[in-house]
């Protein structure tokens, strides 16, 4: 589903990723872990396509297509969703404004009519529930004076209405509590699925104990350093990055 | 919301102003220039009584002494007040229609275009409308609902005759003719406009609304409009403005006054929407406004909301004379300027009662090489003790070349008076678009919802149907302001 090929990319004169290779296959969760620095949320940018970067070398298929040459709504659109690692507050829009003009601007691009006001909300109900927000939240600005953990329930309550088919979740397990990581991650496995893949960047083994990876990778300076399964999240909780620079 | 937001998308696709058109009908036009014999050709033609023809032509004498005043920060070539013509009414007119159904199908058809279905408003209840086409009314609806409620809405050159010793006296009152010198031509010249009069204690049934156009080529449009609540009184009053697309620039002079007495309220909202000109900066209305309201009785409040989305230059300061006692004075601004537009707009909230408190909120928006300035001045007298003032300016940059200033003036003779002030200017997040658009919404959209965002304090303001014409004109003046 996502082929990410020799990728290098450059903000600037600065040098961020150096040849990053990764396959992830529909219905696989794939775990990207690695040192403050080394270039994950880079690459959870690259996929969603944010301005800014020069990818002066390799490239990313997604379902065959060329994913670097769509706007960042196109990709929307193909089904890629990006759960920020820093949520941005947009005063003055409520999340309920922003969710449906999403939802309808998808529909649009996949050639689907306008989704009835009244199923909407019916649907986005249900959804919030889940995640267990307060209903009011959704008429407050977007993130506007909430919380980090409500920003992160936020992200994953977007992510389950739009229903994306590959998820990107940049840390979106740090700074919650222990019911809100319950939650968050609920909210993952209810997406997992045959046909959807998951990208999850992490620094924490926690989030993996609730959402099992089917691999796990380790990022560096950015490059991609290790490669394993669930069992080399465990290594790194015990032993930290140091010893990668020995390897 | 699903209806509008389809409306702005093929609003979005027509991508221009589509007001723009002309109606094309016989009109009595008088040839451009301005002097006493024009003045008293105005005045002759609206039947008026000899104590208003006096004031006009006093009116034009001080103008003739005044300078244009430089002070904004607008720029523009001398205007020739003498190539413009100061009169100009369609012929089917000629008698006043007395309903709806002798109106020239051609002046209902441009409204129906411009959205505006004056038959449909007359058969559903809600607004009430005075239509105002170049310089005359041609159309005021629900009169004799409002009239059962006592409530005067009419065409203030038929008040002249109607109600004289109401127009005598109110009439400048609150804008003297000396005021200022689109003021005193206005005061020498002034056309059409509204005429509102709510009783002691009524609550005026609806919604009041004037839509002015402006069609024929050459014209100004020098609008008056005077409302007056009585004690304990309140009215919603609107206004909406559009004009052709035209390679020439166009002069808008219109002043407003508005008083009320023990315990009114008037909100009064603008959507001015007159063409803004094209992309570099040809054609477009001057809009020279003087508007003021005077809250003359105890615990009496005036709120100005205005959406200034149009024009080539705007210079508009919507004022408060807070004099009575506990009186409030409120000024709601949005202002967007795009392409070559320019915006000199704030307001004025002079302190004179007691405890009179005052509330500013100012949103500009600029994109492409549009400029804007807030003015404002907040001046408490000796005489307002407890006076508390409070203003929020913030604006919004869309791109490179557009630029913001602000200018807070206070003038604090009282010591007991409390003012706050908060003022931010920011560029438009690209973060909050790029936000926006990995959630699947286009860069045009997303513009025009983190700028509808940056607004909604403003909105809030607005009646229901105009803060939806609101948001959707934001979109459309937007187009193009990215990528
Ligand atoms: N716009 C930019 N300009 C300059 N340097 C940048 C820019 N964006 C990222 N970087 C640098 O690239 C490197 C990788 O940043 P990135 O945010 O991808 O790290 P990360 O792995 O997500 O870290 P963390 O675990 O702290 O979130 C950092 O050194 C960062 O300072
Ligand atoms: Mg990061």
């Amino acid at each position: 589903m996502l082929e990410i090929e020799n990728l290098h990319a450059r903000v600037g004169d600065t040098k961020i990723l150096n040849g990053i290779t990764l396959s992830v296959k529909a219905g696989e969760v794939h775990a990207v872990m690695g040192p403050n620095g080394s270039g994950k949320s880079t690459l959870a940018h690259l996929l969603a396509g944010r301005a800014g970067y020069a990818v002066t070398e390799g490239r990313i298929l997604y379902d065959g297509k060329d994913l670097l040459s769509l706007t960042p709504e196109a990709r929307a659109g193909e089904g890629v969703f990006l759960g920020f690692q820093y949520p941005v507050e947009i005063p003055g829009v409520s999340t309920l404004y922003l969710l449906k003009t999403a939802v309808n601007a998808q529909r649009k691009y996949r050639g689907q009519s306008e989704i009835d006001a009244l199923d909407f909300l019916a649907w986005i109900r249900d959804r919030v529930k889940k995640v267990r927000m307060d209903i009011e939240m959704l008429h407050r600005g977007v993130n506007e004076g909430f919380s980090g953990g409500e920003k992160k329930r936020n992200e994953i309550l977007q992510m389950l209405v739009l229903e994306p088919r590959l998820m990107i979740l940049d840390e979106t397990d740090s700074g919650l509590d222990i019911d809100a990581l319950r939650i968050v991650a609920d909210g993952i496995n209810a997406l997992r699925s045959p046909e959807r893949a998951i990208l999850l960047v992490t620094h924490y083994q926690r989030l993996l104990e609730y959402v099992q990876p089917d691999r796990v990778h380790v990022l560096a300076r950015g490059r991609i350093v290790r490669s394993g399964g669930p069992e080399l999240a465990h290594e790194l909780e015990a032993k930290g990055y140091g010893w990668l620079d020995a390897a | 919301m699903s209806t509008s937001r389809r409306e702005i998308e093929t609003l979005l696709r027509g991508g221009e102003y589509s007001a723009g058109f002309v109606t094309k009908l016989d009109a009595d036009t008088i040839a451009p220039g301005l002097s006493e014999d024009v003045i008293r050709f105005i005045s002759a033609k609206k039947q008026e009584p000899a104590w208003l023809l006096d004031g006009r032509l006093a009116a034009f004498r001080r103008w003739q002494k005044m300078r244009e005043p430089r002070w904004a920060h607008v720029q523009y070539p001398q205007i020739d007040y003498q190539a413009i013509s100061y009169y100009s009414a369609p012929k089917s007119l000629k008698d006043r229609p007395k309903s709806l159904a002798e109106v020239d199908p051609k002046l209902l058809e441009t409204y129906k275009k411009l959205g505006i279905p004056l038959a449909e408003q007359e058969r559903l209840a809600g607004v009430a409308m005075d239509v105002v086409f170049d310089s005359v009314s041609i159309a005021t609806t629900f009169r004799e609902k409002l009239r059962e409620a006592g409530v005067l809405f009419c065409p203030i050159s038929e008040a002249v005759r109607e109600y004289p010793d109401l127009v005598r006296k109110y009439l400048g009152t609150v804008v003297p003719p000396g005021d200022n010198f689109y003021a005193a031509l206005n005061s020498a010249v002034f056309t059409d406009g509204s005429f509102v009069y709510i009783p002691k204690g009524v609550r005026c049934p609806m919604e009041l609304s004037t839509y002015f156009r402006i069609n024929e080529r050459n014209t100004g449009q020098f609008e008056r409009t005077l409302i007056i609540a009585e004690e304990g009184s309140y009215v919603s009053y609107l206004e909406g403005c559009t004009a052709p697309q035209r390679d020439e620039h166009q002069l808008h002079a219109a002043v407003v006054e508005l008083v009320a007495l023990d315990q009114a309220q008037i909100k009064y909202s603008t959507v001015q929407n007159w063409y803004p000109g094209d992309e570099n900066g040809k054609g477009g209305i001057y809009n020279f406004v003087t508007k003021r309201g005077d809250c003359r009785g105890r615990a009496s409040k005036i709120s100005w909301t205005q959406i200034e989305t149009g024009s080539a230059i705007t210079w508009k300061y919507p004022s408060c004379i807070l004099r009575g006692d506990g009186s409030t004075g409120e000024f709601y601004s949005v202002a967007l300027t795009h392409h070559r537009q320019q915006a000199d707009t704030g307001t004025k909230m002079l302190h004179v009662g007691r405890n009179t408190t005052s509330t500013i909120v100012s949103k500009g928006i600029s994109a492409g090489h549009g400029r804007q300035s807030y003015r404002g001045l907040v001046r408490v007298l000796p005489s307002a003790a407890g006076a508390r003032n409070y203003t929020r300016c913030d604006s919004l940059l869309i791109g490179e070349h557009c630029a913001a200033n602000t200018f807070p003036y206070t003038e604090v003779r009282n010591p007991t008076a409390q003012l706050e002030h908060e003022a931010t200017t920011s560029k438009i997040g690209e973060d909050q678009l790029y936000y926006c658009r990995s959630r699947g919404i286009s860069e045009e959209d997303a513009v025009s919802m983190v700028v509808n965002g940056f607004c909604k304090d403003v909105f809030k303001e607005l009646p229901m149907e105009f803060a939806v014409e609101a948001q959707k004109l934001m979109s459309v003046s937007l187009e193009g302001a990215v990528g």
